[in-house]
C-alpha cells in the first residue's frame, strides 16, 4: 500500500495532535508514579506549614494516644504528634533519596567511562566492583556508618557508595556498544578531541538508561535511609525520619501500632512511587525493553 | 574440567578486594579511628589502647599483611567490646542466620518460579498484571513493615504464632518452624518479587522462540510446552538472579533478625555497630561475602548441568 504525501501529512498531524489524556494511556505507570511522588514530595516540603505540631515537642500527658482529631495519627511514646513527625520524616527521605542518586550516579559514570575506555583500569576497577557487589548493600552501609559520625551527610555516603558498582556496570556496558559505533569512529577519524567525543556523543547516548537507573537508586535509597535509622546506625535520633520513628515505636509495638504503621505505610507509598515511575520511564525511554517485558 | 579449575580460582582475587576494602575502610574514614572505637567518654589511655590492640600506630603496609596473614589462619582478631574473639562470636550466633537464610531462600524460590511461569503463560491478562503488581508492591514494602504487619496479624491479633525470638531445631521441630515461619516470609518477599519478575521476563523470551510455535504445532500439551520446553531453557537467567539477588537476601536477614528478635548475625552486627566495635563488623562483612561469593560459584558450577551447551 502506498500512502498519498496528503495522507502522510494528515498522519503526521494526528500525531501532533493526541489528546493530552493519551499520554496517560500510553504511559499509566509513569503518570501514576510521578504523581504519587509529587504529591509526597509536596507533602513533605509542605511540612512546616500543614503539620498541626511540633515534631520534637515532648508532652507526657499525651503519651501513646490512638488517631483521634487533634492527633491525627496518634502520638508516640514520648507525646509527640505522628501525624507531624511522619510530614517533617518525608523531607529526610527527600534529600536521601535524591542526594544518593545524584552522587552514586555521577561517581559512576566516571568511573565507568575511565573502565569502557582504558582497558588497562578496566580489568582492576571491574574487580574492586565485583568485590563491593560480594558485600551486600546495607552491611556495607551500616560497616561505613560505624567508623562515622551519624548525620544526613554520613548517611548519604554509606548509601551511595554501595550503589557505585550498579552504575559502573551500566556505563561500562553501554561505552562498550557506543564505543563501536559509526558516528563515534568518524568523530575520533576527523580527529576530535577525546573528552569531545565523551561529552558530545557518549554521555547523550547514556543518559536514557541513566535516568532510569538513578530512579531505582533513589527508591532503594529511600527504603535504606529507613533500614539504617531502624537499625540505629543512620540519621541521628533527634531528627524525625520515618525509620527513626519505626526503631522508636518497636519497644512499644503491642500497645501502639500505629507508632509503626504510619511511617511504614508512608514509606512504602514513596517507594512505590519512585520504582512506579521508574518502570514507566523504562518503558518511554527505552522501547526496545519496554517491547519485550 | 580445567576451566572448572579456573572458575574457582577465581573466588581468591574477590576475596582478595574485600578484604582489601573491609581493611581500608577503617582507615579512609574520617578522623581518628581509634578514638571514633573507643568511644566518646573514653580518656586518653582508652584510645591508646585501642589504637595499640588493633595496631593502628604501625605503618599502614605492616598493619594490612599481619592482618591478613592472621586472617588467612582463621584469626580475626579480638572485639574491642568484649575482648571475645571475633570468629568465636561469630560462631555463636551463626546458626539461626543460616536457618533463616536457608528458609528465606526455599520459601522465595519454590512461590516465585511458578508465580513468573503463570504470569508469563497469562501474559497481558488481569492474572499477569495482578501478580506483577504484587510483585512490585512487595518489592517496595519495607522488610520491617511487613514483618511488624505479620507480627500484629499472626500473633498479637490472631494468636497463631509466637511473637518474636528464636528456637534451635534441637528443641523440636514445631517451636523451631513456628519461629521462623514469619521471618522467613516477609524477608523472602522482596527475593521473591525479583525471581518472579525475571522467571515471566525470561520465559516470555523464551516462548516466542520458534521451537516453542514448532512443538506447539506438533501438539505438545501446554503443561510440558512450558515445563519441559520453555523454562529448561529459560533456567540459566532465573538461576543467576537467584545466585545475585542473595545479597539483596543476607542484607534484608539482618533487617528481619531485628524485627523478630533472633539473636543471628543481624543482631550482632546492629549490637557491634552502635559499640562502633569494628573488628566485629570487618569479621562480619568478611563471612557474609564469602558466603554470596561461595553461594555464586555453586551456582556458576549449576550451569554446565543446567545447559550442556555451556562449557568451562
Amino acid at each position: 500500500m502506498t500512502l498519498t504525501l496528503a495522507q502522510i501529512e494528515s498522519r503526521v498531524d494526528m500525531e501532533g495532535r493526541r489528546p493530552w489524556w493519551s499520554f496517560l494511556r500510553r504511559h499509566p505507570l509513569l503518570v501514576i508514579g510521578g504523581g504519587l511522588l509529587v504529591i509526597m514530595a509536596l507533602v513533605a516540603l509542605a511540612a512546616p506549614w500543614i503539620a498541626p505540631h511540633n515534631p520534637v515537642d515532648m508532652n507526657v500527658l499525651q503519651r501513646l494516644k490512638a488517631p483521634s482529631a487533634a492527633h491525627l495519627f496518634g502520638t508516640d511514646a514520648m507525646g509527640r504528634d505522628v501525624f507531624s513527625r511522619v510530614l517533617w520524616g518525608g523531607r529526610v527521605s527527600l534529600i536521601v533519596g535524591i542526594s544518593v542518586s545524584l552522587l552514586a550516579t555521577s561517581i559512576g559514570v566516571l568511573i565507568g567511562m575511565v573502565a569502557g575506555f582504558s582497558r588497562m583500569a578496566d580489568a582492576l576497577v571491574m574487580r574492586v566492583m565485583d568485590g563491593m557487589m560480594a558485600i551486600p548493600g546495607i552491611l556495607l552501609a551500616v560497616a561505613m556508618m560505624a567508623l562515622m559520625r551519624a548525620s544526613i551527610e554520613t548517611v548519604v555516603i554509606a548509601i551511595a557508595v554501595p550503589e557505585i558498582p550498579r552504575v559502573v556496570r551500566l556505563v561500562r556496558s553501554l561505552v562498550l556498544v557506543i564505543r563501536e559505533q559509526p558516528y563515534v569512529q568518524a568523530a575520533e577519524a576527523i580527529g576530535t578531541r577525546f573528552h569531545w567525543v565523551l561529552l558530545r556523543h557518549v554521555l547523550p547516548n547514556a543518559v536514557a538508561p541513566l535516568i532510569v537507573q538513578g530512579t531505582f537508586i533513589s527508591a532503594s535509597a529511600v527504603l535504606f535511609e529507613a533500614y539504617l535509622s531502624f537499625l540505629g546506625a543512620g540519621t541521628p535520633p533527634e531528627i524525625p525520619s520515618w525509620g527513626n520513628m519505626m526503631a522508636e515505636g518497636r519497644a512499644v509495638v503491642q500497645l501502639a501500632f500505629n507508632i509503626i504503621l504510619f511511617p511504614g505505610i508512608f514509606l512504602g507509598l514513596t517507594v512505590l512511587s519512585i520504582n512506579l515511575l521508574g518502570d514507566g520511564l523504562r518503558d518511554m525511554l527505552d522501547p526496545k525493553i519496554a517491547r519485550r517485558l | 574440567m580445567f576451566y572448572v579449575f579456573k572458575r574457582i580460582l577465581a573466588v581468591i582475587p574477590v576475596l582478595g578486594i574485600v578484604a582489601v576494602i573491609v581493611f581500608l575502610l577503617l582507615h579512609l574514614s574520617p578522623g581518628d579511628p581509634a578514638a571514633l572505637i573507643a568511644g566518646d567518654t573514653a580518656s586518653s589511655d582508652d584510645v591508646e589502647r585501642v589504637r595499640q590492640l588493633l595496631g593502628l600506630n604501625r605503618p599502614l603496609h605492616e598493619q594490612f599483611f599481619s592482618w591478613l596473614w592472621r586472617l588467612l589462619q582463621g584469626d580475626m582478631g579480638v572485639s574491642v567490646f568484649t575482648g571475645l574473639p571475633v570468629t568465636k562470636m561469630i560462631g555463636q550466633r551463626i546458626e539461626p542466620t543460616l536457618w533463616l537464610t536457608f528458609l528465606t531462600i526455599t520459601f522465595a524460590v519454590v512461590f516465585a518460579v511458578p508465580i513468573g511461569i503463570i504470569a508469563a503463560w497469562k501474559a497481558g491478562t488481569w492474572i499477569d498484571r495482578a501478580l506483577m503488581a504484587l510483585a512490585v508492591l512487595s518489592f517496595s514494602l519495607p522488610v520491617f513493615l511487613i514483618g511488624y504487619l505479620f507480627i500484629f496479624g499472626f500473633s498479637i491479633k490472631l494468636a497463631w504464632l509466637p511473637v518474636q525470638g528464636f528456637r534451635s531445631i534441637s528443641e523440636g521441630f514445631v517451636p523451631f518452624i513456628t519461629h521462623l515461619i514469619l521471618p522467613a516470609v516477609s524477608g523472602g518477599l522482596v527475593y521473591m518479587a525479583l525471581i518472579a519478575r525475571m522467571t515471566r521476563t525470561t520465559m516470555l523470551e523464551v516462548l516466542g522462540e520458534d521451537y516453542i510455535r514448532t512443538a506447539r504445532a506438533r501438539g505438545v500439551g501446554n503443561q510440558r510446552l512450558l515445563l519441559h520446553h520453555a523454562l529448561k531453557n529459560a533456567a540459566v537467567p532465573i538461576v543467576t538472579t537467584i545466585g545475585l539477588g542473595i545479597a539483596l537476601l543476607l542484607g534484608g536477614v539482618i533487617i528481619t533478625e531485628s524485627v523478630f528478635a533472633i539473636p543471628g548475625i543481624g543482631r550482632l552486627t546492629v549490637d557491634s555497630v552502635l559499640r562502633h566495635d569494628y573488628p566485629v563488623i570487618q569479621g562480619i562483612v568478611l563471612v557474609v561475602a564469602a558466603v554470596y561469593v561461595f553461594i555464586n560459584l555453586a551456582i556458576d558450577l549449576l550451569y554446565t548441568v543446567l545447559d550442556p551447551r555451556i562449557r568451562y
